[in-house]
């Protein structure tokens, strides 16, 4: 009974983790808007990525090798790392927009 | 249950790679093609996560371990040079 | 205790890494991390800045419990907006002014704008007193402007000092 509701969590999870991510993808192919398409990426870290990781957790934890911990660690690293990527990506935009509004400009 | 539900998470994430890789091809800024490498990066890292639960193998955790290292150092490191001219200040 | 171990977040961090790669609790991997733990913070030490005091544990625990909850509806809402016609979308800047002041704080704040998904956290002006926020779908932007003021830095001002 507890085998059945956890391996129904994990299913959820896993189509949970595909779903986000490719409505991030859906965001990032389809707007027409570079600032726009940013948002695509960071939904896809978060809760994609996410549900994926706590999926494998739970099934390599009931595995019957011990707890499985390390996808925490990819977790942690994604969370540090990806708004730093998204901000330096939309700082190089904003950059470059600066300059072709000069060049226009001038 | 779960190998349908993997199944499932694996297609839509190959789809999820089919449109960043779209991005990648169309642009129209190098910004847009370093985004879409980005994404790229991120959907196979979680494709190799579901794949490690579906083969029930834990090998391909390391290989997503390897991915999200990488990946972050590349795309910042894109960004930068797209923003100074240059990776190290 | 400071002798041996004068950073002793860093060290935890440092073992808890260590278990989770090899992903493990082996006795020998215990002893091994933690004398990595001990050793590498005392030879790059030089090179660390100082960490702040941090208080408020309590706090902190709920504003981790905010932000995930948080992540969770945003989630829904941008998926709602992807799906829908991209002319319904306001997008816009929105400048958020800063009263946190420690530099930790802010890049804990901007992370945590970029992570809840519908804003992007884009820049910090040149004195730091002000984020940049891009909101993929924003009505009021005053009401924005508030909801991250009292949400999340009201709680980080607690945390950092």
């Amino acid at each position: 009974m507890l085998g059945t509701l956890l391996d129904f969590v994990i299913a959820a999870m896993l189509v949970t983790g595909g779903a986000f991510a490719l409505l991030g993808s859906i965001g990032l192919a389809k707007f027409g808007d570079f600032y726009r398409r940013l948002h695509g990426p960071t939904k896809a870290t978060t809760l994609g990525v996410g549900s994926a990781l706590i999926a494998s957790a739970l099934w390599f934890s009931t595995r019957g090798a011990g707890v499985s911990l390390h996808e925490l660690l990819i977790t942690l690293f994604l969370v540090l790392t990806a708004p730093v990527s998204a901000q330096q990506l939309a700082r190089a935009a904003r950059r470059r927009d600066a300059t072709a509004r000069q060049d226009d400009a001038g | 249950m779960i190998e349908v539900a993997a199944n499932l998470a694996i297609g839509m994430l190959a789809l999820a790679m089919l449109l960043a890789a779209f991005r990648l091809w169309r642009g129209p800024d190098v910004l847009d093609r370093v985004l879409a490498l980005d994404t790229l990066y991120i959907d196979a890292l979680a494709l190799l996560v579901v794949l490690g639960v579906r083969m029930n193998d834990a090998v391909y955790f390391e290989a997503a371990l390897l991915i999200g290292l990488l990946g972050f150092v590349g795309t910042v490191a894109l960004a930068r040079y797209l923003l100074r001219g240059d990776i190290i200040d | 205790m400071n002798r041996l171990l004068p950073w002793p977040l860093l060290s935890l961090v440092l073992w808890l890494t260590w278990l989770g790669l090899n992903n493990t609790v082996h006795p020998a991997h215990l002893a091994l991390g933690a004398g990595i733990a001990v050793l590498l913070p005392l030879a790059i030490g030089r090179f660390l800045p100082e960490l702040p005091r941090l208080g408020h544990p309590l706090v902190m625990l709920r504003l981790l419990v905010t932000v995930l909850g948080d992540i969770v509806v945003a989630n829904l809402q941008v998926a709602r907006r992807i799906l829908g016609p991209e002319s319904a979308l306001k997008s816009a800047f929105v400048l958020v002014p800063l009263d946190l002041r420690h530099p930790l704080g802010i890049a804990t704040l901007a992370g945590i704008v970029t992570l809840t998904p519908g804003t992007v956290s884009a820049d910090l002006s040149d004195d730091g007193g002000s984020l940049l926020v891009h909101a993929l779908h924003v009505d009021d932007e005053a009401r924005l402007v508030r909801t991250i003021k009292q949400r999340y830095e009201a709680p980080l001002r607690a945390i950092f000092p």
